[in-house]
């Protein structure tokens, strides 16, 4: 499998970056030498085997109901680049 | 004591003289920061807090004057920008979080203050802890304390922990904070003569630690001997409620299992860590090690762990995909820097494309890549069942015995814009280290001699989870065997 | 698939069309903190005041889980009697949106908490359909974006960030709104006897995301669109009649539909495209390595299942039996646990019937008028059981008893007075004294001649005269009395 132009676009696209129309082709061949690199899992037999998305052998942790944290509007919006009445503000949305 | 040789002293050295009241928390403090403001040619501390430091040596000097304090009292350290320090600029040394300061403290650094030690700064780092060089850093990279003996040239740290590991070597920092994904504490170590140790997943809290890749970044220290790191870890690792994946277990006294015997020990030599080209350097250092702790007692066996050849490649699908999710919040909404554009999906395109470097964009794009719809199984799935192949291996090698052994790094350090462009080259730098992160498992490099070209080695044991102290022993012995006392020459003042 | 007759087609142009609808409810789990933090869940705080750190998502924070959380989600999968999975996963759900502090959603993707289970809906007709459930899960919900405040600008809030959300997802087993109306108030219903949520709609801790499709009957699904978050159960019945009609139109036309998101809006009752969702979505959910699987003992889910209350089937079932309710009248007195708690107490022991005509009709229209909810209700259960039996027995007349009624209604419960002693008081007890009834009617008799000469010929005049009697008496007397006596004073047969 390997990436070409309209691939690496469409990716660039999912992941929010913006590449330079010039860089497009050159990342590509970048992205494919990795890909190549990667793909020699192919050869691994995986049959029966099942992912292991955790190396951690224990419970998930339970936090309980209580209301512990919030109330500090000011450190949430404090490295903000741009905020107004103690909103978050971005350039406008059309929905 | 002269300033100058308080900075030759080790943590535990200069713990013991603190208590011993030879010096002040202070003049120790002092001496470090003039090291750092010296030292600043090696371009490893990126933010200075010496006033910080000064008020916090202080409160130790009060505190140890009447016999208090914790187990890190009054020591000096730097901290891998990585951490989140509340109040002190945080950036992971990414143009995108900007002059983001949190409003929080990290909890590895917060266990580190309660115990006493003294913040320094803020040290230089691969961006998001992603490279092997400390060359996709935004401020630009290290230079390794240590140069090639022939050529004046300046090497590289190693990386992502660069500047902790710079920062070590040439004295600034008694020990120095880290984190390790794929070998970001270990192969920095191995480059520059310094102790590296990762500790099994879990062991420290990730909590308020900047995320690159979830289920593989573990915090440990760095330090100048392995005693240091047994200190350091006590006081870093821990259970955290904050943390799902962080264990509750207690923590031993790792100070306490240095010094043990390692008759009846058994150590695992790996075959398959015996790579195509192979250095005669490497080659040599390894059976070196293997002597060494034959010597000292220790029962060598072989053992194979067939799927190493495959946890590079299954390490470049997970470490990208976990970073292409882990990264999506850095957006220019809630903090760091932002781009505009005449819409948001021109701002958040600018803000990223500008604010992340190449290194960071590729493994993004790499992530989103592999887990995108109708790739998701030949890629990420598929890497998260050699995942478990490679777990399965250790556990079957550890059935035979107690530690392996293994070089830290297929080299010593290189030149900085050697592998700059070579993505590929530069991911192998970790082919000895990655599949410790990829089974959670305890990894440390010691020093183990010097190649022809001057330029310090390291040798790697792996652990069983949570056999971190039965790792120090052994390293231990190594440390003792390699006698390893060689310093850089100090060519940055 | 039930394929049987469907007398809800809407006939177009070419014939009938059969309407195919499956609904994803998402429900504000009711709790004081949110999924994966420490900070509140209350509604309407000021902007950002209910955000930690984790919600706001800064750099290095971790999600741990509310247990809370989880046993609402169990509770609710065994109140629908679903499949409980004590093995399920996080996943993350990667998109962009300025809403969406981490860049993604954490929800469950393959392996949810709760399986497949049913709820029973109810129809006007009186008549019941099972709809399947798929599936349940948990998952966080967004922050707030506003887009009105400024020209240029969407400003977020991100109070309502990481509040756990259980998505409920129907199987397409719906074919009218009628019907996809009532499964929102069954299901709401059913929520709010379990206490997982409070189904309140307006503040939108409950909505809808409706997919709907037409076809011929017999013919296989059709394309189908989402109408996304409808927040009213009357929206969801225009949006889905608008909608169906728009797709009918384009098949007919020639056209085909294309499957897309849509938004309601209830300004005009149309839906319309979301350009801002038009973009291929690519969710790249993979499992979050944050967390790690969720995982809990049988025993756990057990005592869950112990602690549930009796849910409105059950308990509509019983009010037929045990009250001798109509499934009509039992099926209004169940749709909110507290109005059937209090027909119960107000029932216990005397004339349940009476009990239920009087909630139902006197009660309901009272609060109603008032807009009062039954929990604040001015006459207490126990005076309107009272009220009941007094009426049972015959100490006050039915004419009384509503007048006695709209006496407590007005005092409200502080003043509590019993109904007795609102009869006592105002000496309202019914006469049924034979001698005093026959001297009001001898004297209405006597004071009207020419209509006792009318009424001879006219035996239906009679209820006059009954009526002039009941007035005399200010109601008191027992009207069976006065009939009685009219009819053979006047020389009527019975």
């Amino acid at each position: 499998m390997s990436v070409d132009d309209k691939t690496v676009h469409r990716i660039a696209r999912l992941a929010r970056i913006a590449v330079p129309k010039e860089e497009i082709s050159s990342l590509g061949t970048e992205l494919n030498a990795i890909l190549g690199f990667i793909e020699q899992l192919s050869e691994v037999n995986t049959d029966d085997i099942l992912p292991m998305t955790a190396v951690v052998e224990t419970e998930i942790k339970r936090r309980e109901d209580a209301v512990t944290d919030g109330g500090y509007v000011e450190d949430i919006t404090a490295n903000a680049p741009a905020s107004d009445d103690d909103y978050f503000a971005v350039p406008k949305v059309v929905e | 004591m002269r300033a100058s040789k308080l900075t030759d002293l080790s943590l535990a050295e200069a713990r013991d003289g603190l208590l011993q009241k030879d010096f002040t928390s202070e003049e120790l403090t002092q001496a470090h920061i003039s090291a750092m403001e010296a030292g600043r040619k090696l371009n490893a501390v990126i933010l200075e807090t010496p006033e910080k430091a000064i008020d916090m040596a202080k409160a130790c000097d009060a505190k140890l004057s009447y016999g208090g304090g914790g187990a890190l009292e009054g020591l000096p350290i730097g901290v891998k920008d990585l951490f989140c320090t509340k109040g002190v600029r945080t950036t992971a040394c990414s143009k995108i979080l900007g002059d983001f300061t949190p409003p929080y403290e990290s909890t590895v650094t917060q266990n580190l203050w309660d115990a006493g030690a003294v913040h320094l700064g803020k040290l230089n780092n691969d961006e998001f802890a992603m490279g092997s060089s400390n060359e996709t850093s935004c401020f630009g990279p290290v230079n390794n304390p240590w140069r090639n003996k022939a050529k004046e040239t300046n090497l590289v740290p190693g990386g992502s922990s660069g500047g902790s590991s710079a920062s070590v070597a040439a004295h600034i920092g008694v020990a120095a904070t880290a984190t390790d994904t794929g070998g970001s504490i270990r192969q920095p170590a191995a480059f520059t003569g310094t102790v590296g140790l990762k500790p099994t997943y879990g062991r420290c809290s990730r909590w308020g630690i900047v995320a690159f890749a979830s289920s593989l970044d573990q915090a440990g220290p760095i330090t100048r001997t392995v005693r240091d790191s047994a200190i350091m870890l006590g006081a870093m690792a821990g259970h955290d409620a904050k943390d799902t994946t962080s264990i509750d277990t207690p923590v031993p006294d790792y100070e306490a299992a240095l010094g043990v015997n390692l008759n009846g020990k058994k150590v695992g030599i790996p075959k398959e860590y015996r790579i195509d080209g192979m250095s005669d350097e490497i080659e040599k250092l390894w059976q070196q090690g293997i002597y060494w702790l034959k010597d000292a007692g220790a029962e060598i066996v072989d053992v194979s762990l067939p799927h190493t050849k495959y946890a590079l490649p299954a390490y470049y699908i997970i470490a990208p995909a976990e970073a292409s999710s882990n990264l999506a919040r850095y957006d220019g909404v809630r903090y760091g820097t932002r781009h505009e554009g005449d819409n948001l999906l021109e701002m958040y395109e600018k803000t990223r494309g500008a604010g992340f470097g190449a290194e960071v964009r590729r493994r993004i794009m790499i992530g989103t890549y592999v887990l995108s719809a109708g790739y998701y199984d030949a890629y990420y799935l598929k890497a998260l069942k050699v995942r478990r192949l490679i777990s399965d291996d250790f556990k079957q090698a550890f059935e035979k015995c107690d530690v392996l052994l293994t070089p830290a790094t297929p080299s010593s350090a290189f030149t900085i814009g050697e592998n700059l462009h070579d993505p590929l080259a530069m991911y192998m730098n970790d082919v000895f280290t990655v599949t410790v992160n990829l089974a959670g498992l305890p990894g440390i490099s010691v020093p183990a001699g010097l190649n022809m070209q001057g330029l310090p080695l390291g040798l790697q044991l792996i652990g069983q989870p949570f056999g971190e102290e039965a790792l120090l022993g052994i390293a231990e012995k190594i440390e003792q065997a390699a006698e390893f006392d060689a310093r850089p020459e100090v060519w940055w003042n | 698939m039930n394929e049987a007759t469907n007398d809800n087609l809407i006939s177009g142009a070419t014939g009938d069309w059969e309407v195919v609808l499956g609904l994803e409810v998402h429900a504000q789990v009711l709790s004081e903190a949110k999924l994966f933090s420490g900070a509140a869940t209350e509604y309407g705080a000021e902007p950002n005041t209910q955000v930690s750190l984790v919600d706001a998502a800064m750099p290095g924070m971790l999600p741990v889980i509310n247990w809370k959380c989880v046993e609402q989600a169990v509770r609710t999968g065994l109140g629908l009697k679903a499949q409980i999975n004590n093995y399920s996963v996080f996943d993350r759900k990667n998109y962009f949106y300025p809403d969406l502090p981490q860049g993604y959603q954490i929800s469950q993707f393959l392996q949810p908490v709760v399986g497949e289970g049913e709820i029973i809906i109810d129809l006007d007709d009186g008549s019941t359909k099972i709809v399947g459930i798929e599936r349940l899960h948990l998952e966080q919900d967004a922050g707030k974006s506003v887009h009105d405040q400024h020209p240029d600008l969407s400003f977020v809030d991100l109070n309502r960030s990481g509040v756990a959300l259980m998505e409920i997802v129907s199987r397409p087993d719906m074919r009218s709104s009628a019907e996809a109306q009532a499964y929102v108030k069954k299901l709401r219903a059913i929520l709010r006897y379990l206490g997982t949520c409070d189904g309140n709609m307006e503040q939108g801790s409950m909505r809808a995301d409706v997919n709907v499709s037409v076809r011929k009957q017999g013919d296989p699904l059709g394309t189908r669109c989402e109408i996304k978050n409808v927040n009213s159960i009357r929206f969801i019945g225009q949006a889905i009649e608008h909608e169906a009609r728009r797709q009918i139109a384009i098949i007919e036309d020639g056209g085909s539909i294309a499957q897309e998101t849509r938004l309601f809006d209830p300004k005009n009752g149309e839906t319309r495209s979301m350009r801002s969702k038009e973009e291929a979505h690519d969710y790249r959910y993979f499992p979050d390595p944050d967390l790690l699987p969720l995982t809990f003992s049988q025993d756990f889910v057990d005592e869950i299942a112990a602690s549930l209350p009796e849910l409105p089937d059950t308990k509509k079932a019983r009010f037929i039996s045990d009250y001798g309710l109509s499934a009509y009248d039992a099926g209004i007195l169940v749709a909110e646990a507290e109005s059937a708690a209090y027909f119960e107490e107000a029932a216990t022991g005397r004339d349940a019937k009476t009990v239920a005509n009087m909630v139902i009709g006197s009660l309901f229209a009272g609060l109603n008028k008032a807009g009062l909810n039954i929990i604040n209700s001015p006459v207490t259960p126990e005076n309107l059981g009272v009220l009941v039996d007094l009426l049972s027995d015959d100490t006050i007349s039915s004419r009384i008893a509503k007048d006695v009624f709209e006496m407590m209604f007005e005092d409200g419960p502080d003043q509590g007075k019993s109904p007795s002693v609102i009869v006592e008081e105002k000496s309202l007890k019914q006469v049924t004294d034979t001698g005093a009834i026959e001297a009001a009617v001898d004297e209405v008799l006597s004071a009207n001649p020419e209509k006792v000469a009318q009424a001879k010929e006219k035996p239906k005049m009679a209820g006059w005269f009954v009526g002039q009697v009941m007035q005399s008496t200010g109601g008191k007397a027992n009207p069976q009395s006065v009939n009685k006596l009219v009819l053979q004073k006047l020389g009527i047969e019975e």
